[in-house]
């Protein structure tokens, strides 16, 4: 028998990840997404397992993503943010994870404002760490089922056009996907205004370039990025009317790219500022599809960590 | 005979008088009376063996961060003196960011005390520029000039107000005390945890550009122009400040630098190979290779005036934070002689005489206090240097209260080899 593709007890980044793993949570979560079809949405994969989703960072999107998927493969979970958690920002992360680890938790869920805080907390924590998130840094889970959601629509992602466009400076979204996309052998070009650019954007590992319209050009994904309204002060741009004039998607803009692009945004969307209602809602968008999508993809990783942690293997 | 002492037999390294070979010192009284090759010693001196190794003037690190008071669970100045003396060094200059902050002479006067009470290496306290270090008010520079001190600086914050930095210039020269920029432009460098460049881009980890130090640089040198003052750059970090420093001494101002080991021997890329280990993590932050480079030529061109720790002691609980949320600094004073003999000295950057300057001869003469110099008169403080000792960087030695250093496991050859401080042999438990 050859080794199982999946040995990690971990997912803390797209970084470490090869193609072939890559591919693999994306083939496990074919077998998920039926589940959501199901009159009784539930599968016992993970019956007598505890998730703990610790979320240090406000987060509706992600945690609910990833609390529906638990509940669907029957694992116990418990929630702590940081509104309700008595872990607080001044704790050590020593004692961080000797406070979960009393609690014997199967995997653990962290999203955290600050970078690698995932990465420190799994190199302390027996337990599976799944990173939901870590500052700008990486989040694996959404650029999985963006990958997962590109080729259920395009039937493969190598190949591929796709342009990631807004404010890559702060965004974990881009990090993850050009690592992902690119380890998958697509074409992946970012662009944004040069205020919202980090330095040496190009060590991104994608083509840089500051205008919407050459990004997007011949384009068979686009990929909008949530303008961070509450993270950006107003130096990095002047105002949100200027923002959507030169970079935000309309259906006028999209014509550059090819006929059947199609539209992808993390969410949530501000509409009239990175992207026209018509753009959203329009024939090219698979918005909504991403959301459906990551609760496969995050069913498919927690089935996997779990199963590597505990040495089982097995298809549901 | 008290404060006496002949040291026979080894390589005396002295800048000032531009000696590099086997010689003798003879301290009486506390002071340097001869040195020269086969001097005659009088009877009942006390000696020391120095064969095999190098005899320096007393090394002077002339930024530490001795924690007291007010951190004493970091560091005190009986620790921080001590690991001193294990590091090679006979003298510090303290900052004055402690807790009450050194703004008063009082405070000089009791950390003056503190180290006398310790006894392991002699302290020169830093005096505040501004009061609690708020950059409003200045400080009594001539009262605490009285009373010890022998710079001004607002360290670990710049002094960001020009009209300040002006008055500081222009009253400092009244008692002749150099003013000691930690210089960074806030608005610049902000939130940021790394140096901003490829290797923070990659983290998504908000970026210190290094224009957050050229630019105070810059309007700190045109002050210094204006006012005629005494400027010292502290922690020098990248290579702009580096051309910065360049021109304005060409143009006959008064400015002088200091780089710090670390800055001369890591890089942001280190931060980035690290994962984000808390101990990469001090301000300014480690640069880019370029930079880097950049102060290495400085160092071996003569540009940069000093070598300094930054000794910046940290409970351990507070690096078992994150990087983000854990405070900025390393421990230096028992690594700095290591690093620099083994990847300056020993790889040929620079030559012995000079290291001894950079660490000791310039930071006497930037400070003027006595010593770095091993001339009749000056005082009877000497480093004894062990070239061929190897040592592993491990904390658990340290003397230091603290153990945050980036160096872990380093394997260096060249250690300190004993102290001498007014002809007293400093021995270590």
């Amino acid at each position: 028998m050859s080794e199982p593709v999946w040995q990690r007890g971990d997912l803390l980044g797209v970084a470490e990840l090869s193609r072939t793993e890559i591919l693999h949570v994306l083939d496990t979560a074919e077998s998920f997404v039926e589940v959501a079809a199901r009159p009784i949405k539930k599968v016992p994969t993970l019956r007598g397992k505890t998730v703990i989703n610790l979320f240090f960072e406000p987060s509706t999107r992600t945690s609910s993503s990833f609390e529906i998927a638990e509940k669907r493969l029957s694992a116990d979970n418990i929630n702590f943010s940081t509104s309700s958690s008595s872990l607080s920002k001044g704790e050590t992360l020593l004692d961080t994870a000797r406070n979960l680890e009393a609690m014997s938790p199967d995997l653990v869920v962290i999203r955290h404002a600050h970078p690698r805080v995932p990465h420190a907390l799994a190199a302390r924590l027996a337990s599976g760490v799944i990173n939901a998130g870590d500052g700008a840094h990486e989040h694996p889970t959404q650029a999985l089922l963006d990958a997962f959601t590109i080729r259920r629509r395009k039937g493969r992602v190598e190949g591929l056009k796709i342009a990631i466009v807004g404010d890559v400076a702060h965004s974990r979204v881009v990090r993850s996907n050009v690592l992902c996309l690119t380890r998958l052998g697509a074409e992946v070009t970012v662009a944004g205004p040069r205020t919202m650019m980090p330095e040496e954007p190009e060590s991104l590992g994608a083509r840089v370039v500051y205008s919407l319209e050459e990004a997007i050009e011949g384009a068979d994904v686009v990929m909008m990025l949530r303008v961070q309204l509450e993270r950006q002060a107003r130096v990095a741009f002047p105002s949100e009317r200027e923002y959507f004039e030169f970079f935000g998607l309309t259906a006028e803009r999209l014509r550059r790219a090819q006929d059947d692009a199609i539209i992808m945004h993390p969410g949530p969307i501000n509409r009239g500022i990175e992207i026209a209602s018509e753009v959203a809602d329009g024939p090219w968008s698979v918005i909504l599809e991403q959301v459906a999508n990551g609760v496969a993809v995050r069913m498919a990783v927690l089935y996997l960590l779990a199963g590597a942690k505990s040495g089982e293997d097995g298809v549901p | 005979m008290n404060g006496s002492l002949a040291i026979r037999g080894g390589r005396v390294v002295d800048p000032t008088q531009e000696l590099d070979g086997p010689a003798d010192v003879l301290i009486e009284n506390g002071r340097v009376s001869a040195c020269g090759p086969g001097l005659e010693m009088p009877e009942n001196v006390r000696e020391v063996d120095a064969a095999g190794l190098v005899v320096a003037p007393g090394l002077i690190d002339m930024h530490v961060h001795l924690r007291e008071p007010g951190q004493e669970y970091k560091e005190t100045i009986g620790t921080g003196t001590r690991a001193a003396a294990a590091g090679g060094f006979t003298a510090v200059a303290c900052m004055p960011n402690t807790d009450p902050v050194n703004d008063d002479p009082a405070l000089t006067e009791f950390m003056l005390k503190q180290a006398e009470r310790a006894g392991w290496a002699r302290v020169y306290p830093i005096a505040a520029v501004s009061r609690g270090l708020e950059g409003r008010e200045l400080t009594e520079f001539g009262a605490q000039r009285r009373a010890g001190a022998v710079a001004v600086s607002d360290d670990g914050r710049p002094v960001w107000s020009a009209a300040l930095m002006r008055q500081a210039l222009r009253y400092a020269r009244h008692f002749d005390l150099p003013v000691i920029q930690h210089a960074e432009e806030l608005a610049l460098s902000g939130d940021g945890v790394m140096h901003e460049g490829r290797f923070s881009t990659r983290l998504g980890v908000e970026g210190i550009p290094g224009a957050a130090d050229d630019v105070m640089v810059s309007r700190d040198v045109l002050l210094t122009a204006d006012t005629g003052g005494r400027y010292h750059l502290a922690h020098m970090s990248t290579a702009r400040s580096l051309d910065l420093i360049r021109a304005a001494r060409a143009d006959g101002h008064r400015v002088t630098c200091e780089v710090s080991a670390h800055h001369l021997l890591l890089t942001d890329e280190d931060v980035f190979d690290s994962g984000l280990d808390p101990n990469f993590k001090m301000h300014p932050p480690l640069r880019s290779a370029a930079d880097r480079d950049a102060l290495v030529e400085g160092l071996a061109d003569g540009s940069v005036d000093a070598i300094a720790s930054d000794h910046a002691p940290h409970h351990p609980d507070e690096k078992e934070l994150d990087f983000v949320a854990s405070p900025n600094g390393i421990v230096g004073l028992e690594t700095t002689l290591s690093l620099c003999l083994d990847r300056l000295v020993r790889k040929g950057v620079i030559d012995l005489a000079r290291l001894v300057d950079l660490l000791s001869t310039a930071p006497a003469r930037i400070l003027r206090v006595p010593g770095g110099s091993l001339a009749p008169g000056s005082p009877g403080d000497v480093t004894l240097i062990d070239l061929e000792r190897e040592v592993e960087v491990d904390p658990a030695t340290f003397r230091s209260r603290s153990r945050n250093t980036p160096f872990v496991g380093w394997k260096l050859r060249g250690a300190p080899a004993g102290t001498v401080v007014g002809g007293r042999v400093i021995e270590l438990p």
